[in-house]
């Protein structure tokens, strides 16, 4: 995947955000927020403009992205993979579950596969302790997750 | 309103609708108007029942049938047996363990029995994006009660009286707090609610959003009141969609009600909220941090004081409390003060909820008196250990608590007790753990936690708590010394006295109370270099049990780095220093003849 070139289309998404947040640097974080929903990711460019529009230094804005692990700074795979490593998870086997997602998909956490299909993270806590453990493909969540299901569910994205 | 014979309860919960609930609620609709029954029964989506374990969850009222497990297949059966010719479907009612009977009606389960629902009490009973079904429970009365019949003060002096505690972790008094941001004079003042869940293992806040939202924004109007803000804000984590929507649509009927905006109900009182979503940062529960992120800053906590209450967001007075902690301010003030205080024990009032996870058998969202034993939440309510473990410690207040072992099961919990046994009430998670885990790697992967968490201001939580987890892999890899167990307990205590924000004052927790509790599996780790639990990876020791070896090869064969030696047909042996442990032989072996200890 080549780097990210701000356009012109672009920069009007980004100025539209922010004219919606009223320019606010108070907002910063609801317009990185609905940014990155836009482009899916927050790359350098992005976050230049932002900051040049609000008026307030780059590292500012780097500070914030930098701190919240919502925010990201490379792009999530075609079906991005979270795996709960909220306790419930974890005394339950998440560790093996995330173990046989990394060898299945050749790709550390944070890592996107080399067709750009899945990227795996970690999150923390779902809310879905009752199903533990528990991993996202997307917005879909499975649960009671054993190590030798994780080939058959991979297999069922195409 | 068409008058519905019977109400078909659906739960909408995070974990049930893993689990096709929203499936089941379609084909419910669909079986329904099939047989013409439009006008007799209806379908409701509500929020959490609590008892995940056995979703997903269809009731039915006014029977109060309780259906688990149920599949979208079973909906036609449901409607043609039990709404058209009022037969139960018994395959579906919950079975009790012990007795084998099926149980019909909630109330009579293990799990329900003991539990007392305040802050819960319109979960998984309302549908929680239709205002009038709140209304019809009672719901913003106590906000007109407030309004018309009672002055600030007097709804402060009620909340003190009832003994009302923070149930975000802190346990301070919600009436003083309040009283404090009540008596600070500005121009404009503020009331947050802190929904930023982070605790890994707790979700009560979650449920209680997305099951009655509406209790929320009721208990911010009347806190609006007593202090004098016009102003709310919920803080909320971005990765709750649905809570997010469902506040949303609740706070739009507010407005259409006049429940929320100018002169509410006509006392001249204005109050109105907003969303802030919160973008994953522990730190953010912590009142300062939560505060400078709503400013769209870095969520870095400040030394207190100045407190919230004095100088908050937007350097003006703020009242900060949690999601639970409001969803009682209702109840308080329609019920009375003394009966609130009348449930609980002498210095912790109340109920509180507990997120019940790991190796338990009835995994849900509990509500319990103040005061019940771990004993009955863990085996009355929780059903006991999974697959007849045995009971090894429950782990309380998440990341900033302890574990508990067995000798604190007959304590009744409280927000003293549990800090007076080295662990605390914290948010509301309990995750139960069996003989097969290990408390130092529990201990270590709280630390993993904190040190991904830690907002890097202060060093005693930047780099202490990143010594104290290398200071746990190295035990747990089997290189630690004795020495290095006394090391923890010196930096923990030390990381306790300095750091600045509660999050780092807690950080050590799971690692002191743990030392405190399982001396001797940190003895085991360093120096017979066994993790008892058999969980380090590092500290597994395979051999192959020569009466049980049929000598087939398997094994050796299997063996990335040619640890295993043997004759065909004869036993093999492992070569403990050549040996990775990595357990392919364990899996290849038909004999059960590999040994690991």
């Amino acid at each position: 995947m080549g780097a990210f070139k701000l356009q012109d289309c672009h920069k009007k998404t980004i100025a539209d955000i922010c004219t919606y947040y009223k320019n606010e640097p108070g907002n910063l974080i609801k317009i990185l927020y609905s940014a990155q929903r836009e482009f899916g990711y927050l790359p350098e460019d992005i976050q230049r403009e932002v900051a040049r529009i609000l008026n307030i230094s780059v590292a500012k804005v780097y500070g914030v992205v930098s701190f919240y692990s919502f925010f990201t700074m490379t792009p999530k795979g075609k079906y991005p993979i979270s795996v709960c490593m909220g306790t419930a998870c974890y005394v339950r086997g998440a560790e093996k579950v995330l173990d046989e997602l990394k060898s299945q998909l050749n790709i550390k956490v944070g890592g996107v596969t080399e067709d750009g299909k899945f990227s795996l993270d970690c999150l923390r806590c779902v809310g879905a302790c009752g199903l533990a453990p528990v991993m996202l493909i997307g917005e879909k969540v499975y649960g009671r997750l054993e190590a030798s299901k994780i080939k058959e569910i991979l297999d069922s994205y195409e | 309103m068409a008058q519905y014979k019977m109400h078909l309860l659906v739960c909408g919960g995070t974990g049930c609708r893993a689990s096709q609930s929203e499936r089941i609620a379609g084909n419910l609709k669909e079986e329904i108007k099939n047989l013409g029954l439009e006008n007799e029964a209806q379908v409701v989506i509500t929020g959490c029942f609590g008892f995940c374990e056995k979703g997903p969850i269809v009731k039915i009222v006014p029977d109060n049938t309780f259906y688990t497990q149920v599949k979208p297949e079973d909906c036609k059966e449901i409607i043609s047996e039990h709404v058209l010719k009022g037969r139960k479907v018994t395959r579906l009612l919950y079975e009790d363990p012990s007795t084998k009977e099926h149980i019909s009606d909630s109330k009579h389960m293990g799990f329900y029995q003991k539990q007392i629902r305040i802050a819960l009490r319109n979960c998984g009973f309302i549908n929680p994006e239709n205002i009038d079904e709140y209304i019809a429970r009672d719901g913003y009365a106590a906000l007109g009660k407030a309004l018309t019949e009672m002055t600030p003060q007097q709804v402060i002096d009620q909340i003190k009286k009832s003994g009302l505690r923070g149930r975000g972790g802190g346990g301070f008094p919600t009436g003083l707090k309040w009283e404090i941001a009540a008596g600070n004079k500005a121009d404009q003042k503020y009331v947050v609610c802190n929904a930023d869940e982070g605790d890994p293992g707790a979700f009560m806040d979650r449920s209680i959003l997305e099951g009655d939202p509406h209790s929320i924004i009721e208990a911010m109007a009347i806190c609006g009141y007593c202090i004098g803000a016009t102003k709310g804000i919920v803080y909320i984590r971005a990765e709750y969609p649905l809570a997010i929507q469902r506040l949303k649509i609740a706070a739009r009927q507010c407005r259409e009600y006049g429940l929320l905006g100018a002169d509410i109900m006509g006392s001249g009182f204005d109050f109105d909220i907003e969303l802030r979503y919160g973008a994953g940062a522990f730190v953010c529960g912590e009142e300062t941090a939560l505060i400078h992120s709503m400013e769209g800053l870095r969520g870095e906590p400040t030394v207190k004081p100045p407190f919230p209450a004095q100088s908050g967001y937007m350097g003006k007075p703020t009242n900060v409390n949690n999601v639970e902690t409001f969803a009682n301010v209702p109840a308080i003030l329609l019920k009375g003060a003394e009966w609130f205080s009348s449930i609980g024990t002498e210095k912790s009032k109340g109920t509180k909820v507990f997120a019940l996870a790991g190796k338990i058998n009835n995994v849900g969202l509990i509500e319990v008196p103040m005061g019940t034993t771990l004993r009955e939440v863990i085996f009355e309510i929780g059903g006991g250990i999974k697959d007849g473990k045995k009971f090894k410690a429950v782990q309380t207040g998440g990341p900033s608590g302890g574990c508990l072992t067995e000798k604190h099961l007959d304590t009744p919990i409280d927000f003293d007790n549990l800090i007076a046994a080295g662990s605390m009430m914290g948010s509301g998670g309990m995750i139960v753990m069996d003989e097969d885990d290990c408390m130092v790697s529990v201990a270590k992967f709280y630390l993993e936690f904190t040190v991904d968490e830690s907002c890097g201001k202060c060093a005693p939580c930047r780099v202490g708590n990143k010594r104290l987890h290398e200071m746990l892999e190295k035990i747990c890899s089997g290189k630690g010394t004795i020495e290095d167990v006394e090391y923890l307990k010196n930096l923990g205590a030390v990381i306790k006295d300095t750091a600045l924000c509660g999050l780092g004052q807690t950080s050590p927790n799971p690692v002191l109370s743990t030392i405190e509790h399982f001396y001797d599996e940190y003895k085991a780790h360093v120096t017979e270099r066994i993790c008892p639990a058999g969980q380090c990876k590092a500290l597994k020791l395979y051999t192959i049990l020569a009466d049980k070896c049929t000598g087939c090869t398997a094994c050796s064969r299997s063996c990335p780095v040619g640890a295993i030696s043997g004759e065909k047909r004869q036993p093999h042996v492992i070569d403990a220093d050549k040996c990775i442990r990595c357990g392919a032989c364990y899996d290849k072996c038909k004999f059960t003849a590999i040994h690991v200890q």
